[in-house]
C-alpha cells in the first residue's frame, strides 16, 4: 500500500510540471506586450522598459519559466497588472468561496444522486425508475447557466423566497448550489443506477436473499458496499467539473469567486491574475484526483496494488 | 415447400458479416424508443438549421435575424413574434432558427478536429505501447488537469473570443478523451488472437492498424463522438454565454442568454426560449448516444 501511495505520488509530479508550463506558456502566447499593456499604451519607452526589466521579461524563456516555477513553489504568483496587489492574494481569498460553493454542490449532488440512482435500481422499470433517468437525462442536458437563471427567475423573482445575486448567507447559497450540483446529481444517479443493477444480479446477493436477510439489508449492507466502487471515481470528476463549472455558476449569480476573478481579469488582460487562477484550479484538481485514487484503493482491497 | 427451400437457397448465400451487424444494430436500435426518438429529434433539427443557414446568410424569406424594433421592445410570445422579442426588437424565434447552425456546426466541429487529433494518437499509444505511449499519456494527462470549461477558457483568453477560435479551443480539451478511449480500446483488440495472426503472416503495422484495428474500435469511437459532440454544445454556448465565445450580433444561443440576462426582471422569456433549444438539442444528442452504446456495445447487451 505504501508503495502505491508513493507511486501515486511520483507520478503525480511530472503532471504538475506539465500542467505548470502550460500556463506558463499562456501567458507567453498572448498577443501584445504585458510590459506594454502594464505600463499602459501611451507610456514612455522608459517606463515600458523599467517594467520589462523587473518582471524578467528580457530574460531568456526557460530561465522565466525557472523563475515562474520557483515563485509558484513559493506561492508568489506574481503581481496584478490591474492594481499590483500579489495574486496570490487575490487568489486566496476567492478560493475560498469557490471551494466552499464546490464541496456543497458535491454534497448535494452526492446525496440526491445516490438516492435517486439507489431508487431507480431497486425499483427497475417501475413508473418511478422512468421518471428518475428522465430527470437525470434533463439534468445532464441543462447548462448550468441556465438552470441558474430560471432558478433566478421562479424563486427570486416570481416568489422572493431566494437572494438572486451574492454569496455567504443561507438565502444565498441554495440556488447557486441546486444550479451547480444538478448536472452532477443526474450524473451519479445514472452511475449508482447501473453499478446496483450490475451487483444486485449476482450470485451472492441472491445467496443472501435465499438466507432470509431483510431486503433493506441486502440493499444497503451487501449491494452498496460494492456499487459504490466505481461512483466513487465518477464523484473525485465531478469535482473538477465543479470547479470548473462555477465559472459560470458565479458570474450567473454574481458570486465573487475564483471563477468570476477569472472572467473578469481576461476581459481586463490581467493575465499574471488569470494564470494564478486558472493555476491553482488545476492543482487542486490533481490533488483531489491523487487523494480520490488512494482513498479509492483502500475502499477496494480486491484490486491489485501493483 | 418452396418457402423452405428459398430460404435454404439464401442461407447458403455468403454473408457479408459486417453488413449484417449493421442490419443487426439498426434492429437494435429500432427496438431502442428513446434513441430512436433522439434521432429524430437530430434529423429534424439538422434540416432546420440548413434551412436557418440559408436563410441567415441569403435572405430568401426576407426576415432579418438582426431587425431591430423600437416599438416592440421586450414583448412577451405572441402569434407575430413566437418567441417574443428581445431589448432591440428582435424577433427571438427568428434569431433561434438563424443561429441554429452555429450551435450544431460548433458541435460537430469541434467534435471531429479532436477526433482527428485525439485517434491517431491514442491508436500509436495503444499499439506501439512503450515510450511512445508514456509520452502521449503523460501529455493527455496534463490537458486532463484542466477540468471541464477550464482549459477552452484559458485557450480562448489568449486567442480571443470567437466562433473558430471556440470550436478550437473545445477541440484540444476534448483531445485526451478521445486518445483514451481509442487507446484503451487498441490495447483490447491488438491482443486478439487473429491481429496475432496476420502478423504472423507478415502484414505491416499499417495495414494492421487501417483493415483490422480501426474498424474494431469504430463502436467507442461513435458512441463518444456523439455524446461528446452534447457536451462540446454545451461548452461554447458556455463561453459565449460569459461573453468570451461567439460574439453580438451573431444569434449564438449562448450569447442571446447573456443578452437576456440584464432584462429578466422585465422579459423573462429572453431567457428562457434559447436555454430550452440548447437543452433540446444536448437531450437528443444524448438519447441517442445512450442508445447507441447500448446497441454497438456487447456489455450492454440486454
Amino acid at each position: 500500500m505504501t508503495t502505491f501511495i508513493i507511486r501515486r505520488l511520483l507520478q503525480a509530479i511530472p503532471v504538475l510540471i506539465g500542467v505548470t508550463i502550460l500556463v506558463f506558456s499562456l501567458m507567453h502566447l498572448t498577443p501584445g506586450n504585458p510590459a506594454v499593456i502594464m505600463a499602459g499604451e501611451s507610456a514612455p519607452q522608459a517606463t515600458v522598459q523599467a517594467i520589462e526589466e523587473r518582471l524578467g521579461l528580457n530574460d531568456p524563456l526557460h530561465i522565466q519559466y525557472f523563475n515562474f516555477l520557483g515563485n509558484a513553489l513559493q506561492l508568489d504568483l506574481g503581481t496584478s497588472i490591474r492594481d499590483n496587489i500579489p495574486v496570490f492574494d487575490h487568489v486566496q481569498s476567492r478560493f475560498l468561496i469557490t471551494l466552499e460553493l464546490s464541496v456543497y454542490s458535491m454534497i448535494f449532488a452526492i446525496v440526491l444522486g445516490l438516492l435517486a440512482g439507489i431508487v431507480s435500481a431497486v425499483r427497475q422499470y417501475t413508473i418511478s425508475d422512468v421518471v428518475i433517468m428522465i430527470v437525470a437525462l434533463f439534468g445532464l442536458s441543462m447548462p448550468n447557466f441556465w438552470l441558474g437563471l430560471m432558478l433566478i427567475q421562479w424563486f427570486s423573482i416570481n416568489l422572493g423566497w431566494f437572494s438572486p445575486t451574492g454569496w455567504g448567507d443561507p438565502d444565498q447559497i441554495v440556488l447557486p448550489v441546486i444550479a451547480l450540483g444538478t448536472a452532477g446529481a443526474a450524473i451519479i444517479a445514472r452511475m449508482t443506477r447501473s453499478s446496483m443493477l450490475d451487483v444486485i444480479s449476482q450470485d451472492y446477493i441472491r445467496t443472501a436473499r435465499a438466507k432470509g436477510v431483510k431486503e433493506r439489508v441486502v440493499i444497503f449492507r451487501h449491494a452498496l458496499k460494492n456499487a459504490m466502487i466505481p461512483v466513487v471515481t465518477v464523484i473525485g470528476l465531478q469535482f473538477g467539473y465543479f470547479l470548473a463549472g462555477s465559472v459560470l455558476t458565479e458570474s450567473v449569480f454574481a458570486i465573487n469567486g475564483l471563477g468570476r476573478l477569472i472572467i473578469d481579469s481576461i476581459l481586463q488582460r490581467d493575465f499574471p491574475v488569470v494564470q494564478g487562477a486558472i493555476l491553482v484550479i488545476a492543482v487542486t484538481f490533481v490533488l483531489v484526483n491523487l487523494a480520490v485514487d488512494i482513498s479509492y484503493r483502500f475502499l477496494n482491497k480486491r484490486i491489485d496494488l501493483n | 415447400m418452396a418457402v423452405a427451400s428459398k430460404e435454404r437457397i439464401r442461407d447458403t448465400k455468403p454473408v457479408n458479416p459486417r453488413v449484417k451487424s449493421m442490419k443487426d444494430f439498426y434492429k437494435r436500435l429500432k427496438k431502442n424508443k428513446s434513441a430512436l426518438i433522439g434521432f429524430y429529434i437530430l434529423v429534424f433539427f439538422f434540416i432546420v438549421s440548413i434551412f436557418g443557414a440559408l436563410d441567415a446568410n441569403y435572405g430568401f424569406t426576407g426576415i432579418s435575424s438582426n431587425a431591430t424594433s423600437l416599438t416592440e421592445k421586450l414583448e412577451g410570445p405572441s402569434a407575430a413574434h413566437w418567441f417574443g422579442t428581445d431589448h432591440l426588437g428582435r424577433d427571438i424565434f427568428i434569431r433561434i432558427i438563424h443561429g441554429m447552425y452555429i450551435t450544431l456546426g460548433v458541435g460537430f466541429a469541434a467534435t471531429f478536429l479532436a477526433g482527428l487529433v485525439g485517434v491517431p494518437l491514442g491508436i500509436l499509444a495503444g499499439y506501439y505501447g512503450g515510450w511512445l505511449d508514456t509520452i502521449i499519456m503523460r501529455l493527455m494527462d496534463v490537458l486532463l488537469a484542466f477540468p471541464g470549461i477550464l482549459l477552452a477558457l484559458a485557450i480562448v483568453s489568449v486567442l480571443g473570443g470567437s466562433t473558430i477560435n471556440v470550436t478550437i479551443a473545445i477541440a484540444i480539451g476534448a483531445v485526451p478523451q478521445f486518445a483514451r478511449i481509442v487507446r484503451g480500446s487498441t490495447l483490447t483488440t491488438k491482443k486478439l488472437e487473429y491481429v496475432d495472426a496476420i502478423r504472423a503472416l507478415g502484414a505491416r503495422d499499417g495495414k494492421i492498424i487501417f483493415q483490422h484495428i480501426l474498424p474494431n474500435i469504430m463502436s467507442p469511437i461513435i458512441v463518444n463522438t456523439t455524446l461528446f459532440i452534447a457536451t462540446a454544445i454545451l461548452s461554447a454556448a458556455g463561453l459565449s454565454f460569459l461573453g468570451l465565445g461567439v460574439q453580438p450580433p451573431t444569434p449564438e444561443w449562448g450569447a442571446m442568454l447573456n443578452d437576456g440576462r440584464n432584462y429578466m426582471y422585465q422579459a423573462g422569456h429572453i431567457t428562457f426560449f434559447p436555454g430550452m433549444m440548447i437543452v433540446i438539442v444536448v437531450l437528443a444528442f444524448n438519447l441517442f448516444g445512450d442508445g447507441l452504446r447500448d446497441a454497438l456495445d456487447p456489455k450492454f447487451k440486454k
